[in-house]
């Protein structure tokens, strides 16, 4: 199993979680405000909002994205799959301009630029973490792991002995980065 | 700041929060799962599903996105979609990222902290 570079399937997984959230996030959103407003007193009607057509598609469409995602962390870090998958916005943004010819304002193309950028960070490390490994292209770091007992303040409620070899049993390879998606 | 302000801070935190907590307890099911591809290669379909369902984290985290869910609907109703659906998506990055590192053990360098912000604030600005 190969933990870095990501197979074709991996991004189409990713692709799907990607798209499938912002859509049915704006499915969500138009069948609500369509909607009178529900007081914390009746709970119920909130209930009753999921089987009008705009939230039954929207709701289709988040099982679809929670599907991908699941299958996401199975093998991704949260912290890798959250912020790859923001460019879905991005991709809804661009749908919206050439083929429902909406204008994008200044401001959204400056969120465009910076969901972009973020996105590049994420993609150019691992995708999961691999705990023995430090990663590669950072200035060398202290082992966040090891402890440098005299200089801690007498107050710390640490616990004497950390255990950082339990989780994840299965990796060890020490992989090089690669892979500049 | 007025009562209003301090209510639509209230219910995004609680989306925020919800979204949080549930995203976490449901990464921490799926990594204790394993990949789900070579599950489901190994005992198919079925057989991904159900290792996915007899996972408890996975209903703790379920149980979590669920209030999430119903608590963003709530808040959709009550405050405008400009405000709570930015708000909540690009805080929710932020919140994760701080919750992977802490409760996941994930290495967040400064890579993906600085993918977090800046995907944060673009999120921010493109849903606005």
């Amino acid at each position: 199993m190969h933990q870095h570079s990501l197979s074709p399937r991996q991004y189409v997984i990713l692709g799907l979680v990607a798209i499938c959230a912002p859509l049915g996030d704006s499915c969500l959103s138009r069948g609500m405000t369509a909607m009178p407003p529900i007081s914390v007193a009746h709970p119920g009607a909130l209930i009753a909002a999921v089987f009008t057509p705009w939230i039954a598609l929207g709701i289709a469409l988040l099982i679809g994205f929670f599907a991908s995602y699941l299958t996401a962390l199975s093998w991704a870090d949260l912290t890798f799959v959250l912020p790859a998958t923001a460019f879905g916005y991005v991709i809804i943004a661009l749908l919206a301009k050439f083929w429902l010819h909406e204008s994008i304002s200044l401001e959204r193309w400056a969120g465009i630029l910076l969901i972009t950028l973020g996105v590049g960070f994420v993609a150019q490390g691992p995708s999961r973490t691999e705990h023995p490994a430090p990663p590669v292209n950072e200035p060398e770091r202290k082992d966040p792991d090891v402890k440098e007992p005299p200089a801690k303040r007498p107050d710390v409620q640490e616990p004497p002995a950390k255990d950082p070899g339990v989780k994840e049993p299965g990796i060890r390879e020490p992989e090089a980065k690669e892979m500049e998606a | 700041m007025t009562p209003a302000v301090w209510i639509a801070a209230a219910m995004i935190a609680t989306v925020v929060l919800a979204s949080t907590t549930g995203e976490v307890f449901t990464a921490a099911a799926m990594k204790s799962i394993g990949d789900l591809d070579v599950i489901r290669e190994r005992a198919g379909l079925g057989g991904a599903i159900r290792a996915v369902l007899t996972c408890p984290l996975f209903f703790v985290g379920v149980f979590f996105l669920a209030i999430a869910f119903f608590s963003l609907l709530f808040a959709l109703n009550h405050l405008n979609l400009s405000l709570a659906g930015p708000a909540t998506a690009s805080l929710t990055l932020v919140t994760n990222a701080i919750a992977g590192k802490f409760f996941l053990k994930e290495n967040v360098d400064r890579r993906r902290w600085a993918a977090a912000v800046l995907v944060c604030v673009g999120v921010y600005l493109l849903a606005h």
